[in-house]
C-alpha cells in the first residue's frame, strides 16, 4: 500500500464484471451496430432511390419467392427465446446454461445459413442484369456477411465455454454475443420487408 | 509523476518511486524489431499516426508542387495530360484520406484524448494498433500503384461513369476504391475507441460539463465518422462491384443511376470536411484558452456549436450537386441549410474573440498559428456563402474559385491549427521546446505563401478557369495569376522545410520542457514530458473544466487499482462517478497479423473476387488468435473477480 | 464587378463578371451583394480580433496563474457575442433572400417561343443539334460552335453520350451538368453580340482541359443566314483538286466516324463535318480552324490532343493537300 500525503479515492471494491452500459466492450459493440445499421439504412435508401428512377419494378422479373425468406424470418424470431434465456443466465454466471444456449444458437445460425442458401436460389434476379438485381443481391449480401461473421463468433465462443478459460470476462462476452444476435435478427426485419414485400406493394 | 499543482513540482516519495517502477514494468512497450509490431499504447500508436500522416502531407504537397510547375505556363508539357490527371487525383485523395482525417481526427485524438480524460490507455488498444496498420498498408498500396503508373486518375471523388467499367480501363479506379476501404475501416475503429474512451474512461469528477473542449470536438467528430463513413464504404464498394463483379448500380441503361453515386459519396463527403475542420476548432479552443490565460468564454455555446455543426453537416450534401439539375425546392432547402451552418461557426469565432478580448494574450508560436487560422478560415467561410447560393454556385462550381474556397477552409481550418497543435504539444510529446524564432519564421512564410498561392485562385476562377485542367490556352488572361500562384508554392515549401528543420534541431538541442511549459490547464500537462507508458502515476480526479487550473489544494487521486496487471478505472457516462474496473490487454502481435491478413484480402480482391472469399480465412484465423484468452491472465481474473449487482 | 472585365488585355468572353444576358446578369447581382457584405464582415471581424490581440498582449511569465474573470466583463462579452450572432443571422438572411430572388428570376425567365438547341456531351467535344419540328430532315447538326440570335430565349436541351460533362458559358448562364441517363433543360438568352466562350466544367477524363465551345450571338438576320447555310447539304466539289480531296476523304478511315451530308459518309461517332469550314475553331475550341492546324490534326491528332478519339492517319502529302482543299470548301 502506498503512502500518499493527499486524499485518495479508493476504487478497490469496484466490480470487475459488468454488463450493458457498464461494459466497455458492450459500448464498443453498440458502436459497431450503429455503423452496420447505417450501412443497412443507406443500402435500403439506395434501393428505394433506384426504384424511384424506374418505371417497372422489378423490371421484367418476378419478385423473390416468399417461402424461404419468410421461413428464415420465423427461425430468427423463434431464436429470440433461447437467446434471451442464455443472455440472462450469462449475467449471473451460469456456465451450464450459457454452454447450452451457445450450442443452440450455433445450430440456429447454421440453420439460418442453410435456409439463406435457398433464399439466394429463389431471388429470381441476377446482380449482373440490372440495377434492381444488384440492389437486391447487395442487401442480401450484407446480411449474409452479418450472419456468417456472427456465426463464426458464436462458434468460437461456444468452444471457449467448454475450456478452462471461462471467467467473468467470458460471461460478458456471452451476454454481448446474445445482444449482437438481437441486432442480426432485428436488422433482418426491414431487409426482409424491402426484398420480399416492397416489390409486391410498390409494383411500378 | 502527476502534479496537479501548476507551479510547484515536488520530488517523488520512496513509495511513489516504487510504484512508478512497478507501473513502468507493467505498462512497458515491447522493444526490438518484433516488439515494434506488438505495441499497444496510445502514445506509441498516436505518434505513428502523426508521423505517417505528416509524411503523406509532404508527399501530397510535392505532388501539388509538380502541378504548380505544370500550370505556371500555358500549354506546358512538364506533365503530360495523363500524369497531371494522376497527380491531381493522388494529391486530393492523399490529402483527404491519408492526411487530413488521419491527422486531425485519428492522430490527435489517439494521442491526446486518453491523457486529457485522465486514463492510462485508449479503449480497445489492440484495435487501435490494427487500425494504424490498416491505414498505413492502404496508403502503401495506393502509392505502389501510383509508382507502377496505375495511380488513380478520376479526381478524389472518382465520379461514375468516368470511373466505371466503361470509361476507366485498368486497375486505377479499383485501387482508389480499395484505398477507401482501408482508410474508412481504420477511421471507424478509431471513432469507436474514442467514443468509448470519452464516455467510460474519464477521471472521476469530469462530468459532461467539465470535459475539455478538445475532447468534445473529437467526440462529436467520432459520432460523425460513424454515420458518414458507411456511405462512402457503400459507394466505393458499389463502384468496385460494378467494375469487377458485373453489378449495374450505375448503368442507366438497365435501371442504374449515376447520381446514386453522387448522393452516397456526398452524404459522406460533406461531413468529411467537418471531420477535418471540427478537430481544428477543438485545437483552437484549447490554444486560445491557454494563451489568453483564462477559461474559454462561452463553454456551453462552444459545445452546442460543435454539436449543431455535427448535425447540420449531414443536411447539406446536395450543395455539391447544384449543377445536376435538382428540383427547385431542394435547391432552396440546401442553400438555406448551407448558409445557416455559418451560424454555429460564427458563434465559435465570436466566443474565441471574446476569450482573447477578456484575457491576457500571450503571443507565442501556437497563438500565431491560431491568428493565421482566423485570417484564413474566415475568408474561406465568406467564400462559402458564395457557393452556398445556388445561382452563384452555378458560376463558380468546378472553377478555381471553389478550389480557393476549399483550400482556405481546409488549410485555414485544419492545417493552421495543426501547426499550432504540433508546436503546442511538441514539448509534451518530446520533452523539449521548439525554437520560438524558427517557429515565427515558418509561420510567416506559410501565411504569406498560402495567400500568394491561393488568393489569386478566386480571381482566375471568376475569370473562367475551370478546375482539374492540366493546362490552359495562352490568350485567356490566366497566365499571370497562375504564375503568381506557382511562386507562392515556393514559400509554402520553404516554410514546411523550416518547420521540419526546427523539429529536427529541437529534438536534439531544444530547451527542456518540463511537464507544463505553457502553464496550461488540461490533464495531459499533469504528467511528465514525454508521458510514461502508464500516463499518470496516480490517476487524477477533476474539479473543473481546466483540471489543473481548477484543482482543489488537496485534489484526491485514485487508488486501489491492481498493481500487477493493466488495470483501469471505468466511470459513469454522465457524471464520471467511478463505476467499475477493467483490465486492458498488453502487447500483442495479433493486430499486426490481422492487419496483414486483411490487407492481403483487400489487395487481392482488386484483382479477383475470390480475393475476399478466400481472404476471409486468414482474417478469421488471426482474429481468433487475437481474442483467444491467455490462461494465466484468465486464472488471475477469475480469482479476483467482483461481479456487479 | 464589370471593372475586372474592363481591364485592357484581359479577354472577358469567358467570365461571369461580364454578363451578356439576363441570367448571368441576375446572378451577378447576388454575387455583388454577397461580395460586399462578406468583405465588410471579414474586415470588421479581423480588425476587432487584431485590436483585442494587440491591446491585451501579455507574457506568460507575468501570468502564470490563469486569471479569474469578472462577472461584469463576462456579461459584456455575452452581450457582444449575442449581438454578433444576431447580426450574422440577419446578414445571412439578407443574402439568402437575394439568392432566392435570383433563383426565382432564373426560373421565370422568358421562354416564349424559345429556340431549342440540343447539346450532347462527348469525350471531348460538343455535338450540337438544331431540331426542326416542322421539317425533321432539315435538322442542323454541327459541333463545338453554337449560333444564336440576340434577344431570343434559348432552351439548351442536353445529355451526355458518355461520362458526365458540364455545359458552361459564364457570360451567359450558370453551368448545367450533362448526365448520361438524364435529360436536362436550361434556359438562356444572349443580349450582346459576340463570341462567348464556354468550357466543360466537370472533369471528364484525359482531355477535359481542351473541351471548349463558342456561343456566337448575332443579329436575327445573320443568324437566319447562318441557319439556311447550315441546313444545306455539303457543297459539290467544284474543281479537280476538291473532287480528289473528297475521294481521299471517302476512301480513308474518316468515314468511320464523320458525317458529311450529301455524301455517303454518315457516321455519328465524331463531329459532323458538313460545314466544317464555317467554324472558327477545331478540336473543341482548342485550335483556330486554319489549313495548317487542320492538316496537323488529321495527320496526328494525338500529338495535339493526346487521348482524343481521333487516330493518326497515314495520308501522303499530295493527298493531304487535296483533302484540305476539299474540306476548305465545306462552308
Amino acid at each position: 500500500m502506498e503512502q500518499v500525503e493527499r486524499p485518495v479515492l479508493d476504487v478497490s471494491k469496484l466490480p470487475t464484471v459488468n454488463f450493458g452500459t457498464k461494459s466497455l466492450t458492450w459500448c464498443g459493440i453498440i458502436g459497431m451496430m450503429a455503423i452496420e445499421g447505417m450501412v443497412f439504412v443507406l443500402m435500403i435508401a439506395s434501393y428505394f432511390y433506384l426504384h424511384s428512377r424506374s418505371v417497372e419494378w422489378p423490371p421484367h422479373e418476378n419478385p423473390p419467392d416468399l417461402f424461404w425468406g419468410t421461413l428464415n424470418l420465423c427461425v430468427f424470431l423463434l431464436s429470440i427465446i433461447p437467446n434471451e434465456w442464455y443472455r440472462r443466465r450469462a449475467r449471473v454466471g451460469d456456465k451450464r446454461a450459457v454452454q447450452i444456449g451457445l450450442v443452440v444458437l450455433t445450430l440456429v445460425g447454421i440453420a439460418n445459413l442453410v435456409i439463406r442458401y435457398f433464399e439466394l436460389r429463389h431471388l429470381n434476379c441476377d446482380w449482373s442484369l440490372d440495377a434492381y438485381g444488384s440492389a437486391v443481391w447487395m442487401l442480401m449480401g450484407l446480411h449474409v456477411t452479418h450472419l456468417l461473421t456472427d456465426l463464426v463468433d458464436t462458434i468460437v465462443l461456444t468452444v471457449l465455454f467448454f475450456t478452462s478459460l471461462v471467467e467473468g470476462k467470458r460471461f460478458m462476452d456471452a451476454s454481448e454475443n446474445a445482444d449482437y444476435w438481437y441486432f442480426v435478427v432485428v436488422s433482418w426485419i426491414p431487409i426482409y420487408l424491402v426484398i420480399y414485400w416492397a416489390p409486391r406493394w410498390l409494383h411500378a | 509523476m502527476t502534479s496537479t499543482s501548476l507551479l510547484e513540482t515536488r520530488a517523488l516519495s520512496e513509495a511513489e518511486q516504487k510504484q512508478a517502477a512497478q507501473l513502468e514494468y507493467i505498462w512497458r512497450e515491447p522493444t526490438g524489431f518484433i516488439g515494434w509490431f506488438k505495441a499497444v499504447h496510445h502514445t506509441t500508436i498516436g505518434m505513428r499516426y502523426v508521423v505517417t500522416a505528416f509524411c503523406f502531407f509532404l508527399i501530397a504537397g510535392l505532388l501539388a508542387g509538380a502541378m504548380r510547375i505544370q500550370l505556371a505556363f500555358p500549354e506546358s508539357h512538364f506533365l503530360s495530360a495523363d500524369k497531371y490527371n494522376q497527380f491531381f487525383t493522388m494529391h486530393g485523395s492523399t490529402m483527404m484520406f491519408l492526411f487530413a482525417v488521419p491527422m486531425m481526427f485519428e492522430a490527435l485524438s489517439v494521442y491526446l484524448v486518453p491523457l486529457m480524460v485522465g486514463t492510462r490507455n485508449i479503449a480497445f488498444p489492440r484495435l487501435n494498433a490494427y487500425s494504424y496498420y490498416l491505414y498505413v498498408f492502404g496508403g502503401i498500396m495506393f502509392f505502389v500503384a501510383f509508382f507502377c503508373n496505375t495511380g488513380a486518375d478520376n479526381g478524389w471523388f472518382s465520379y461514375v461513369p468516368l470511373a466505371g467499367p466503361d470509361f476507366a480501363p485498368g486497375k486505377r479506379a479499383d485501387f482508389w476504391a480499395q484505398l477507401i476501404t482501408f482508410t474508412e475501416i481504420s477511421g471507424l475503429c478509431v471513432a469507436v475507441e474514442v467514443l468509448v474512451t470519452v464516455f467510460k474512461l474519464r477521471a472521476p469528477g469530469m462530468s459532461l460539463n467539465r470535459i475539455p473542449l478538445f475532447v468534445w470536438g473529437q467526440a462529436i467528430v467520432a459520432f460523425m465518422v460513424i454515420f458518414s463513413l458507411p456511405a462512402i464504404m457503400l459507394s466505393s464498394t458499389m463502384l468496385l462491384l460494378d467494375r469487377t463483379g458485373g453489378t449495374q448500380f450505375f448503368n442507366p441503361a438497365v435501371g442504374g443511376d449515376v447520381l446514386l453515386y453522387q448522393h452516397l459519396f456526398w452524404w459522406f463527403g460533406h461531413p468529411e470536411v467537418y471531420l477535418i475542420f471540427l478537430p481544428g476548432t477543438a485545437v483552437v479552443s484549447t490554444i486560445v484558452a491557454t494563451f489568453s490565460r483564462r477559461h474559454a468564454f462561452g463553454y456551453l455555446v462552444l459545445v452546442l456549436s460543435l454539436v449543431s455543426t455535427g448535425f447540420l453537416a449531414f443536411g447539406l450534401w446536395v450543395h455539391h450537386m447544384f449543377a445536376t439539375g435538382i428540383p427547385q425546392i431542394a435547391e432552396s432547402y440546401f442553400t438555406a441549410a448551407s448558409m445557416m451552418i455559418a451560424i454555429p461557426s460564427g458563434a465559435q469565432i465570436f466566443c474565441w474573440i471574446a476569450t482573447l478580448a477578456t484575457g491576457r494574450v500571450v503571443l507565442k508560436t501556437p497563438m500565431w498559428w491560431v491568428l493565421g487560422f482566423f485570417f484564413v478560415f474566415i475568408m474561406g467561410g465568406m467564400t462559402g456563402i458564395f457557393v452556398a447560393s445556388v445561382p452563384v454556385d452555378l458560376q463558380v462550381h468546378d472553377t478555381y474559385f471553389v478550389v480557393a474556397h476549399f483550400h482556405y477552409v481546409l488549410i485555414g481550418g485544419a492545417v493552421f491549427p495543426l501547426f499550432g497543435a504540433l508546436t503546442y504539444w511538441f514539448p509534451k510529446v518530446t520533452g523539449r521546446m521548439l525554437s520560438e524564432k524558427l517557429g515565427q519564421i515558418s509561420f510567416w512564410l506559410f501565411f504569406i505563401g498560402f495567400n500568394v498561392t491561393f488568393f489569386p485562385m478566386h480571381l482566375v476562377g471568376l475569370r473562367g478557369m475551370p478546375r482539374r485542367v492540366y493546362t490552359y490556352p495562352a490568350n485567356m488572361g490566366w497566365t499571370l495569376l497562375n504564375q503568381i500562384e506557382s511562386i507562392g508554392y515556393i514559400f509554402l515549401f520553404l516554410s514546411v522545410l523550416l518547420f521540419m528543420g526546427n523539429v529536427y534541431r529541437s529534438l536534439r538541442r531544444g530547451a527542456l520542457a518540463g511537464p507544463n511549459p505553457w502553464l496550461a490547464g488540461t490533464l495531459e500537462w499533469a504528467t511528465s514530458s514525454p508521458p510514461p507508458k502508464y500516463n499518470f502515476l496516480h490517476l487524477p480526479t477533476v474539479n473543473g473544466r481546466e483540471a489543473l487550473w481548477d484543482a482543489a489544494p488537496n485534489q484526491p487521486v485514485v487508488a486501489g487499482l491492481d498493481e500487477d496487471c493493466r488495470s483501469v478505472l471505468t466511470t459513469r457516462t454522465l457524471d464520471a462517478e467511478p463505476e467499475g474496473k477493467d483490465e486492458f490487454p498488453g502487447p500483442s502481435i495479433w493486430p499486426f497479423l490481422a492487419a496483414v491478413a486483411t490487407s492481403i484480402a483487400f489487395v487481392a480482391s482488386v484483382f479477383t473476387p475470390w480475393g475476399i472469399t478466400f481472404g476471409t480465412i486468414p482474417i478469421a484465423i488471426t482474429m481468433i488468435g487475437w481474442f483467444w484468452p491467455v490462461k494465466q491472465a484468465a486464472d488471475r481474473r477469475r480469482e479476483r473477480e467482483i461481479w456487479s449487482k | 464587378m464589370s471593372l475586372l472585365a474592363a481591364i485592357p488585355g484581359f479577354p472577358s468572353n469567358q467570365t461571369s463578371l461580364n454578363p451578356a444576358g439576363p441570367a448571368a446578369a441576375h446572378i451577378e447581382h447576388t454575387f455583388a451583394l454577397i461580395f460586399w457584405i462578406t468583405a465588410t464582415v471579414y474586415f470588421i471581424t479581423l480588425a476587432v480580433l487584431m485590436y483585442f490581440v494587440w491591446s491585451r498582449r501579455w507574457t506568460l511569465a507575468l501570468a502564470p496563474i490563469p486569471q479569474p474573470t469578472s462577472d461584469a466583463s463576462d456579461r459584456l462579452a455575452t452581450r457582444a457575442v449575442a449581438a454578433a450572432v444576431a447580426v450574422t443571422v440577419l446578414l445571412l438572411f439578407v443574402m439568402l433572400i437575394s439568392s432566392f430572388v435570383t433563383s426565382h428570376r432564373l426560373g421565370k425567365m422568358n421562354d416564349q417561343q424559345a429556340l431549342t438547341i440540343n447539346v450532347y456531351g462527348h469525350q471531348w467535344w460538343w455535338e450540337i443539334q438544331y431540331p426542326n419540328e416542322a421539317e425533321p430532315y432539315r435538322m442542323v447538326t454541327t459541333a463545338n460552335e453554337i449560333h444564336v440570335p440576340i434577344g431570343t430565349p434559348i432552351r439548351i436541351h442536353g445529355t451526355s453520350r458518355d461520362v458526365i460533362h458540364s455545359f458552361w458559358a459564364p457570360n451567359i448562364q450558370g453551368k448545367r451538368d450533362l448526365l448520361p441517363g438524364y435529360n436536362t433543360d436550361v434556359l438562356m438568352q444572349v443580349d450582346k453580340a459576340g463570341r462567348w466562350r464556354g468550357q466543360c466544367a466537370e472533369y471528364c477524363g484525359m482531355q477535359h482541359a481542351h473541351m471548349s465551345f463558342y456561343i456566337v450571338a448575332e443579329p436575327q438576320q445573320d443568324f437566319d443566314n447562318w441557319m439556311s447555310a447550315q441546313m444545306q447539304p455539303s457543297v459539290v466539289p467544284g474543281n479537280i483538286q476538291a473532287m480528289h480531296g473528297q475521294q481521299v476523304f471517302l476512301s480513308h478511315a474518316c468515314v468511320l466516324c464523320h458525317t458529311i451530308r450529301g455524301t455517303t459518309a454518315g457516321s455519328h461517332v465524331g463531329p459532323d463535318l458538313t460545314h466544317l469550314a464555317s467554324r472558327s475553331t477545331i478540336a473543341a475550341g482548342m485550335l483556330p480552324n486554319t489549313v495548317g492546324n487542320l492538316g496537323g490534326w488529321i495527320l496526328n491528332a494525338q500529338a495535339l490532343k493526346p487521348g482524343s478519339r481521333m487516330p493518326p492517319n497515314q495520308i501522303s502529302g499530295p493527298d493531304l493537300q487535296d483533302l484540305l482543299a476539299y474540306l476548305e470548301t465545306l462552308k
